[in-house]
């Protein structure tokens, strides 16, 4: 279907939510290696183009966002070591695909937080929705709220750390990676887990299919110790591990390569 | 997918229509097909009757400004002949839409049932001081066409809808009046997967729906738990078990107003509660629309179900 062309030279399609425009805004203010762009009045879209115009074209490796006011998608797909600061909420889907960025959320955040991230860190202040760390494949996001049902759901690897309590199914399909919920953790922990460990100080309303007590050992205290450490987050409370029953998926026929390969 | 709305006003009245319509419109994406609003002023003595005569859709056929005619004046005829004494009545914009007043103290559900009897007529809302409105379009584009900045109230719920399971049209629109019951209304995002079944079940109890629309059924299964005395919460904590499917609704009452969570949090919701003032929507997006700066807010977690006072 046709667009609608507008006089500023927005094109929007007929749902009005598409805007194809892709040049940046070149509103950042940048200033040696820093930059500050303020997002009060730039679509998802805009942020993201003059963000990575920002990142890639002008080399600066320090930038703040200000006035995200829960915009959805903000910071996706950077796949460069950088610093980037929220200052504000961001919406659903933050830091998606990203590969390399250390990027600090002062605010909360929405559903799907650091999607499919490949690598760096995320650290948000406030609470985030469900879904946070989905498919996460590396990398740390760090929640010092609560986060939502279905933590982890199908995460492949990296680590998510919550100080406060997760919803139902955290580690929901889990395939590989390591969770820490230092509060409580509703019904289903680790249900269809392949693989993984999830740490949890608090309650557990339930355990999901195939999904086990463990038994802590010294590295496990030696990760969680240096995790807290690295992102100040003080003494870590007394957790309970829980893994994979390994009875639900049969992996122990698979050969290495194979197992490599699914996973 | 649809998104919902709240806000409840503790501390008194106020503007609830341009509200609702700052936090309806930051969530067009969420349904760009219909809005519709469910708002509490103070209760008064007169009935708040809104009704639509025809849908929207229909209003280009041949003769249909006679039709409306015709029919606005047998809706006149029927108040009076069932004992409701017209105090005021205005055509909204469009042609096709009604707000009344009436002197009544009878049961609603005849009054209801002998105005939709009317060949077109759909009574939207009944009550001291519900007032549903609920058009095609975006927030906006409601909010003029039915001047929505005139109106003050205490709390209300709102939702945008994206229309999967039925047409675009009033009838499957969002708010839903709990038929025939005074001043309760609900917003849904979700599914009910039961619906059938309940729907029988409130039928044989011998309640009528308006719509083949899930969220009509959580509307009218919670007023007639009110009906039998439950409280507000109480009723809600039985419809999470009551209830399959993923869901997370708003309900409001005349000096009410509670959410619920489905046990799988499939539906999203953000919650932002201060003394004076208590506001949640599907997203954060719209509080921050409201607010204007950023606020603290928590998604609520499964199975919760909160209420709240005027």
């Amino acid at each position: 279907m046709a667009g609608v062309s507008t006089k500023s030279g927005v094109v929007y399609d007929a749902r009005g939510l598409v805007e194809p425009d892709p040049e940046p805004p070149m509103t950042a203010e940048i200033d040696g290696d820093s930059a500050v762009i303020d997002a009060t009045d730039l679509t998802t879209r805009k942020i993201n183009l003059e963000l990575k115009r920002v990142v890639y074209d002008e080399g600066v490796n320090n930038v703040t966002i200000v006035n995200p006011g829960s915009k959805h998608s903000l910071g996706v797909g950077i796949l460069k070591r950088c610093n980037i600061t929220f200052e504000g909420s961001p919406g659903w889907y933050a830091c998606g695909l990203i590969d390399g960025p250390e990027v600090q959320i002062n605010g909360r955040v929405g559903w799907s937080l650091g999607e499919n991230m490949m690598s760096g860190s995320v650290v948000v202040e406030g609470p985030a929705g469900s879904l946070t760390g989905a498919a996460l494949r590396g990398g740390d996001l760090v929640v010092k709220g609560n986060v939502g049902a279905r933590t982890g759901i199908d995460q492949k690897g990296g680590t998510i750390i919550a100080l406060g309590s997760a919803g139902i199914n955290t580690g929901f399909m889990m395939q590989r990676g390591r969770q820490i919920i230092c509060g409580d953790v509703n019904d289903g922990l680790g249900d269809s887990m392949y693989d993984g460990v999830i740490y949890v100080g608090g309650n557990v309303a339930s355990l999901g299919v195939d999904c086990v007590p463990g038994e802590m050992n010294d590295d496990d205290v030696e990760f969680i110790n240096r995790k807290f450490e690295i992102y100040d987050l003080g003494t870590p409370p007394d957790l309970k591990k829980f893994e994979c029953g390994k009875v639900l998926h049969n992996y122990d026929a698979l050969e290495p390569s194979e197992r490599k390969l699914v996973l | 997918m649809c998104g919902i709305a709240g806000i409840i006003h503790r501390d008194g009245s106020a503007d609830i229509g341009a509200e609702l319509t700052a936090m309806l419109q930051s969530m067009k994406h969420r349904g760009p097909d219909s809005t519709g609003y469910a708002m509490y002023g103070q209760p008064d003595d007169l009935v708040v009757v809104r009704f639509m005569l025809a849908e929207p859709n229909n209003m280009g056929g041949f003769g249909m400004d006679e039709k409306m005619e015709r029919n606005r004046a047998e809706v006149e005829a029927r108040l009076a002949k069932i004992g409701a004494d017209l105090a005021t009545i205005q055509t909204e914009s469009g042609g096709y839409a009604f707000r009344a007043t009436v002197r009544y103290g009878g049961d609603l559900k005849p009054l209801a049932d002998y105005l939709e009897d009317i060949d077109g007529c759909e009574v939207l809302s009944l009550g001291n001081s519900l007032e549903i409105v609920k058009d095609l379009g975006d927030a906006q584009t409601v909010h003029e066409q039915y001047q929505l900045g005139n109106l003050t109230g205490t709390h209300g719920i709102g939702h945008v809808r994206m229309a999967t399971e039925s047409d675009v049209d009033l009838a499957s629109a969002h708010p839903y009046w709990a038929y025939p019951f005074a001043d309760v209304s609900v917003v849904h995002n979700g599914q009910l997967t039961n619906y059938h079944v309940w729907r029988r079940r409130l039928e044989r109890m011998g309640h009528r729906f308006q719509s083949e629309c899930d969220s009509e059924i959580i509307a009218v299964y919670l007023a007639q738990q009110l009906e039998n005395g439950l409280p507000l919460e109480s009723a809600m904590k039985h419809s999470l078990d009551d209830f399959d499917g993923v869901f997370t609704y708003l309900v409001a009452t005349g000096s009410e107003l509670g959410v619920a969570k489905d046990e799988m949090a499939a539906k999203p919701l953000v919650l932002m509660e201060t003394d004076d003032l208590v506001v949640m929507a599907s997203e954060e997006m719209a509080i921050r629309a409201l607010m204007g700066r950023e606020v603290e807010s928590r998604d609520p977690f499964e199975r919760e179900v909160l209420t709240w006072q005027v």
